[in-house]
């Protein structure tokens, strides 16, 4: 059974539909990818399963439990975890109270032991666990934004568009890091304008445009399909 | 009260940043901490007592320390909203009139009732102790009421947005008080011939007493978890939901923890004042407490606390000059906004335990200094010890 399942899923902004009709599952231990253009409603879809958008129709069940209408702050207890685009650090507060605010849900004995963790996946954040967050580079500040995701220990980690804004090497860095993640057993469902980088790294994706799904395969096809060369790859 | 609550530059709660050198600092214990500060306090208001009833201190300048301890109130808890929570209210006089009231009424009310007369109140017998601290509860939990149903609706709104709506409050609350009588058919604010009759029943020891009391209830407030939260929020609203902070709880929370406590501030407003108009809860109070909280600095307490003391005694300091006075208090303003635009003490909180704590590590600035002058030389390179 599927980790998590999207049907049929409907979401507007007053007037504009932004997401008419998508369909998708992610299963246990994959990496899924959604990929398409600016507006495609990649964003709104994982706004939408966080529950910080509320859906006009559609299912959305994790882990057997529909999740439409949670809120977002009780949508995380459940086990899916959100860092949001743009890199929402707090940026008035240390790297390590940051990490601190992503495991608000847990414990402080659950947090001291993820908190290793975190720092064993991105060595950085540990050197500059006392560092004000504001103050961290593009590429650190979305490994912290990561890095706090995943402090609520999520089964379910949902990425919006973790390559924004980042140098080329840095990209490389993060993605490096999204598949040791999913190696150590987190789910990850991944929303990229990158396509190129999201497909090489994706079990599965889908490729969005105007709200709907057009195309669906693994990434390893896609990335050689003609028409997704075409439109995203640069041909 | 005096613990660093916030930093732009140092990290908030040390867990996990403690610096390298975490295990081999001294630290002071907790209960020491409390028990410093809380002996302190007390030598305070025993001096300042002390010289009141000696005479040092005159009777008209204990009526403007009494009205400094007001003001550091209500600046101190319109700091929890723009301060921490990062929202720009306008309606501070709103809750401040709805606690006057509520609290001279509650007060005079069981006065009758309980047989306590004016002079009681003067004097201080322990009933009339009794019937004040339980009218300032009163008076705080209307004026938290009146957050609430203020709360909900505003703080859906956002920056301007919000700081109109908070306003149009504050002067309903104004048109409300001025007019509640004869909608009710019995006497209960008087209108516009004022509130008269309240005992005097603010004395220097009950207003410093609850300053500090409130100072210490933000205080550990905003070291909990809950108080974390509400720093979140401001820094990162959508970050702070995608961690799991129920958003819209805690910012309804700091906005009627800071109405409760603006309540209480009026409550000893009404008892130091003695007469209470709608009038006086106008526009410009909102303003002028808005105004202590940005000139000291939002999210320091003690730069709240400083400039609501400093804005209090001026305008009486300069009562000689009374034509000029408003010239100088805008002029000090406008200075300040050019030159420090973070307030006076930008988020800066003075703190005695961590003064002490240094000086048990005998780590003073200048030894910092060599120290990591060294540390370059060796090549160490300067890594982020936040604990400077």
């Amino acid at each position: 059974m599927a980790l998590l399942s999207v049907r049929d899923l409907h979401v507007s902004y007053g007037a504009i539909k932004a997401v008419r009709g998508i369909s998708f599952d992610i299963n246990e231990g994959e990496i899924v990818t959604l990929i398409g253009a600016n507006g495609a409603g990649k964003s709104t879809t994982l706004n939408t399963v966080a529950g910080l958008i509320k859906p006009e129709s559609g299912t959305v069940e994790f882990d057997g439990a529909s999740v439409v209408g949670v809120p977002a702050h009780k949508v995380v207890q459940r086990g899916m975890a959100l860092c949001p685009e743009g890199r929402r650090v707090f940026t008035q507060m240390s790297v390590a109270e940051n990490l601190e605010m992503g495991g608000y849900t847990r414990s402080d004995a659950e947090n001291k032991e993820t908190l290793e963790k975190v720092y064993s996946h991105f060595p950085r954040l540990k050197e500059r666990r006392t560092q004000v967050a504001g103050t961290l580079s593009g590429g650190e500040q979305q490994m912290l934004a990561m890095g706090r995701a995943l402090m609520s220990r999520p089964r379910l980690l949902m990425l919006d568009e973790p390559s924004m804004g980042l140098a080329p090497i840095l990209v490389q860095e993060i993605f490096e890091i999204v598949k040791q993640l999913n190696e150590a057993g987190t789910t990850i469902l991944l929303v990229e304008q990158n396509a190129n980088m999201a497909l090489s790294i994706a079990d599965r994706a889908y490729v969005l445009e105007i709200g709907t799904i057009k195309k669906t395969g693994t990434g390893a096809e896609l990335l050689v399909d003609d028409d997704v060369r075409k439109a995203y790859l640069g041909g | 009260m005096e613990e660093e609550l916030m930093n732009k530059k140092r990290p908030i709660i040390s867990t996990g940043g403690r610096g390298p050198a975490a295990g081999e600092k001294k630290r002071l214990p907790m209960a020491a901490r409390y028990a410093i500060n809380a002996v302190l306090v007390l030598v305070v208001l025993v001096i300042g007592e002390l010289m009141i009833d000696g005479g040092a201190i005159t009777r008209y300048q204990s009526t403007v320390l009494e009205q400094v301890g007001v003001y550091i109130i209500l600046a101190v808890s319109l700091n929890i909203a723009t301060g921490y929570l990062g929202q720009l209210p306008l309606g501070h006089a709103g809750f401040m009139s709805v606690g006057a009231y509520g609290c001279a009424i509650f007060v005079m009310r069981m006065g009758d009732l309980l047989g306590v007369g004016m002079r009681d109140f003067t004097t201080g017998t322990p009933l009339s102790i009794l019937i004040v601290i339980a009218g300032l509860v009163f008076g705080g939990l209307c004026a938290a009421i009146a957050g609430v149903i203020i709360g909900i609706p505003a703080l859906r709104l956002k920056g301007d947005y919000l700081a109109i709506i908070t306003l149009a409050f504050a002067e309903i609350i104004r048109v409300v008080m001025l007019n509640i009588d004869s909608v009710l058919g019995f006497t209960l604010t008087r209108g516009a011939k004022g509130l008269t009759g309240i005992p005097g029943y603010s004395s220097f020891l009950l207003v410093f007493g609850c300053v500090a009391l409130v100072c210490f209830l933000i205080h550990t407030m905003m070291k909990s978890r809950h108080g974390r939260a509400i720093l979140a929020i401001r820094d990162n609203e959508i970050a702070a939901e995608a961690s799991g902070v129920n958003t819209t709880y805690y910012k309804t929370l700091a906005f009627v923890v800071s109405a409760f406590f603006a309540g209480v501030a009026g409550g000893l407003y009404a008892g130091c004042i003695g007469v209470l108009q709608p009038a006086y809860f106008g526009f410009m109070k909102s303003i002028e407490i808005l105004v202590m909280v940005v000139l000291g600095g939002m999210g320091s307490m003690l730069g709240s606390a400083l400039s609501a003391t400093v804005l209090t005694i001026l305008p009486e300091a300069l009562r000689a000059f009374s034509e000029y006075r408003m010239i100088v208090y805008a002029v000090v303003l406008i200075l300040v906004m050019i030159f420090r635009p973070q307030g006076l003490l930008g988020s800066y909180d003075f703190s005695l335990s961590r003064i002490i704590e240094r000086v048990m590590n005998r780590d003073f600035p200048w030894k910092k200094k060599a120290e990591s002058a060294a540390k370059e030389a060796a090549g160490e390179g300067v890594s982020a010890d936040a604990e400077r």
